[in-house]
């Protein structure tokens, strides 16, 4: 008996195209709090300018690179679903997480939407259990659709009985 | 609802269901708290007194803090004499109820069928003067962290008699009252006192010692004092003797004060089970504690071997249950069972769970490897740094000398713990429970109740990916809340997950023989 080849397969959706402006901002604003000051001051001190514009022009290069490319990836990776029974997600690209919460066991469904993200029309579904390791969290979904997501997981939840530890 | 209370009468006869009188604080409360408070300004005065005397005279010193130290403690005493007169509670049928400040009216009300815990515990003053201070506790935590102190109602401080009674009366459940007395789960022999010195205590408390000192030197006004009597030892005895005995005589510290404090926290220990579904553990020499922990809410337990414990084949047992936080570090309040032999140890969590699987699946080699290349990263380190340390500056001998025992010794404990880390590594599942060991240093086998786990997080890396491993963790509303199996086979791990918990992964598993 060699390893038997069960595997987990992807969860159904993607999300929305959004996220990939969405992401982009989020990491290009990451990158311009270090580039910003250091830019701003290489032009304010002379003597000191080619140490300054420098590492800021690296950073800014690194910064421009993965902000193309990484949210691409992510966005393969990345896929969420939801069943009658649970729910499930797939995130990172480096580190992927598998995550399953049982419909019985989730105790608070909400919609949360930052500034970022409202200008894209996007909104996150948290679901949180009784554990503490982390709620489980749909980042980037269309507004509308995860208005819809909760009430459906709420109704979902309601209706499974269980004490939800 | 609005009965006068009525002080004293009431606190004597408490028996009285209807009318649920208030109750008030014990009196005496105010003299621990007076006599404590006399304490810890002598503590923190002397050094202050000294402060002022090495800049001037001690006359002028005992006028400033002598005075300034009695209108303080006068203040806390007044607010405490307060306190304890305007604090009432009562336990009526379905809830627990306190009322406490002047200003402020604050009320606290707890349903009983939420109570999780009921935690008795008293120091020495409050003992000699026949107090006891309740906390009890429900399993309300949810996620995230401060959100212990809005479900807790704490009785500073009551009679010890009525604080037993208070706690018979909590954590009794209606269903059960008529089976028959507590039985003893384990009980802990002072001679297991032995196993204390080789906790991870000893050099955290010889580590403290040193700061200690430095501290202490401050206060009088020469922090350097302990670093000169060391020059001078070093030029008399010579460098090695001196490094050899300090090492020797901080461990000697450090076991010492291990010993004390443990021999303090676990003297007279024994864990009962009760009527009613109840765990209690009650340990202490000079502190009395008393847990009573509601069975319901334990979701496994964790047999837990520290690398010193372990290797004198001993282990301490955990309890993983609803609304007792085991993630901070040093707390010893989810323990059950302090270092003993590993199998008592084994024996009262069997009493506890139940009967435990015993035998652990392997992980694949390729976990081992894993290991060894992190401890191939260390070693890499340990020696650029010990040849960057020798390229940069010319070392005295002796330092010199340390900077490659250092490097040497470390590199051979990384690649001793790579292999031991391997061996420790296993994963199994019994009847109820799914079982995960791991850890060198720390090597921890939590047993977790599969009715419990209440979600999965299943974790990937790219280099666990290109070596066919996967980390299963299971979350659960208990302990730590998430659990893992760490590094197993990718294939395995998931079939093993699907029949630890049935049906909560299995739509989204691809198996050879599902058709399509």
């Amino acid at each position: 008996m060699t390893a038997r080849p069960t595997a987990l397969r992807p969860p159904q959706h993607r999300f929305d195209r959004r996220v990939l402006p969405w992401w982009r901002t989020q990491l290009a604003i990451a990158f311009a709090v270090p580039v910003v000051p250091l830019t701003l001051l290489g032009f304010l001190i002379a003597p000191a300018r080619p140490w300054l514009l420098g590492p800021a022009a690296i950073v800014a290069l690194l910064g421009l690179a993965t902000s193309l490319a990484l949210p691409v990836w992510w966005f393969r990776v990345h896929r969420w679903e939801v069943t009658d029974t649970a729910v499930y997600t797939l995130t990172g690209y480096f580190w992927r997480t598998w995550r399953v919460a049982p419909m019985s066991r989730i105790q608070t469904v909400d919609t949360t939407q930052g500034p970022i993200q409202r200008a894209f029309g996007l909104s996150t579904v948290v679901v949180t259990t009784a554990s503490s390791a982390g709620a489980v969290e749909l980042k980037g979904l269309d507004q509308e659709r995860a208005t819809e997501l909760a009430a459906r997981l709420t109704e979902l939840t309601d209706a499974t009985p269980g004490d939800a530890t | 609802m609005s009965e006068e209370p009525n002080p004293e009468a009431e606190a004597a006869n408490p028996e009285s269901p209807d009318a649920t009188p208030w109750l008030r604080l014990h009196p005496d409360g105010l003299k621990v708290t007076a006599l404590l408070m006399v304490g810890v300004f002598v503590l923190v005065g002397v050094p202050v007194a000294g402060g002022i005397a090495s800049e001037s005279s001690w006359p002028v010193a005992l006028a400033f803090v002598v005075p300034g130290a009695a209108v303080l403690v006068g203040f806390v005493v007044a607010l405490e004499a307060i306190r304890l007169r305007v604090s009432r509670y009562r336990v009526t049928d379905s809830r627990v109820e306190m009322v406490t400040g002047l200003l402020f009216k604050r009320r606290r009300s707890l349903a009983r069928e939420r109570i999780r815990s009921v935690d008795l515990g008293s120091n020495p003053l409050e003992r000699y003067f026949g107090l006891a201070k309740v906390k009890v506790g429900t399993g309300e935590t949810g996620s995230g962290s401060g959100s212990t102190s809005a479900q807790t109602l704490t009785l500073d401080s009551v009679a010890l008699a009525e604080a037993d009674r208070l706690r018979a009366e909590l954590m009794r459940r209606d269903e059960v009252e008529a089976s028959d007395g507590e039985q003893r789960l384990a009980t802990w022999r002072p001679a297991w006192l032995r196993y204390a010195p080789l906790s991870f205590l000893t050099p955290a408390l010889a580590g403290a010692a040193v700061g200690a000192a430095f501290q202490v030197s401050e206060w009088f006004g020469d922090g350097g004092l302990p670093v000169r009597i060391v020059g001078d030892l070093v030029e008399a005895y010579g460098p090695w003797a001196v490094l050899g005995m300090g090492l020797l005589a901080l461990l000697v510290l450090g076991a010492v004060g291990s010993l004390a404090l443990q021999g303090e926290a676990w003297w007279n220990h024994r864990l009962d089970r009760e009527p009613g579904g109840t765990l209690r553990v009650r340990r202490g020499l000079m502190i009395a504690r008393s847990l009573s922990l509601e069975e319901e809410r334990i979701r496994g337990v964790e047999v837990v071997e520290p690398l010193g414990v372990r290797a004198a084949g001993a282990g301490r047992l955990d309890v993983v249950a609803i609304g007792l936080k085991t993630d901070k570090d040093g707390s010893d309040l989810s323990t059950l069972v302090p270092a003993v032999p590993i199998g008592y140890a084994r024996d009262a969590a069997e009493a506890v769970i139940g009967p435990m699987a015993t035998e652990l699946s392997p992980h694949p080699r390729a976990a081992r490897t894993r290991r060894l290349r992190w401890a191939a990263i260390a070693v890499a380190l340990l020696t650029i740094a010990a040849v960057t340390v020798h390229i940069l500056w010319t070392l005295p001998e002796l330092l010199s000398a340390s900077v490659v025992l250092v490097a040497v010794l470390g590199s051979a404990f990384a690649v001793w713990t790579a292999f031991d880390a391997y061996a420790s590594l296993g994963h199994g599942r019994d009847r109820g429970h799914l079982v995960s060991r791991r850890g060198s240093v720390r090597r921890a086998t939590v047993h977790l109740d599969r009715s419990g786990i209440i979600g999965w997080r299943i974790r990937q890396s790219v280099f666990q990916r290109r070596m066919g491993l996967m980390t299963l963790g299971a979350t659960t509303a208990a302990g730590k809340g998430h659990y893992a199996v760490i590094d197993a086979d990718e294939h395995e791990i998931l079939d093993f997950a699907d029949e630890a918990v049935p049906e909560l992964l299995r739509p989204f598993l691809i198996r050879e023989d599902s058709a399509g």
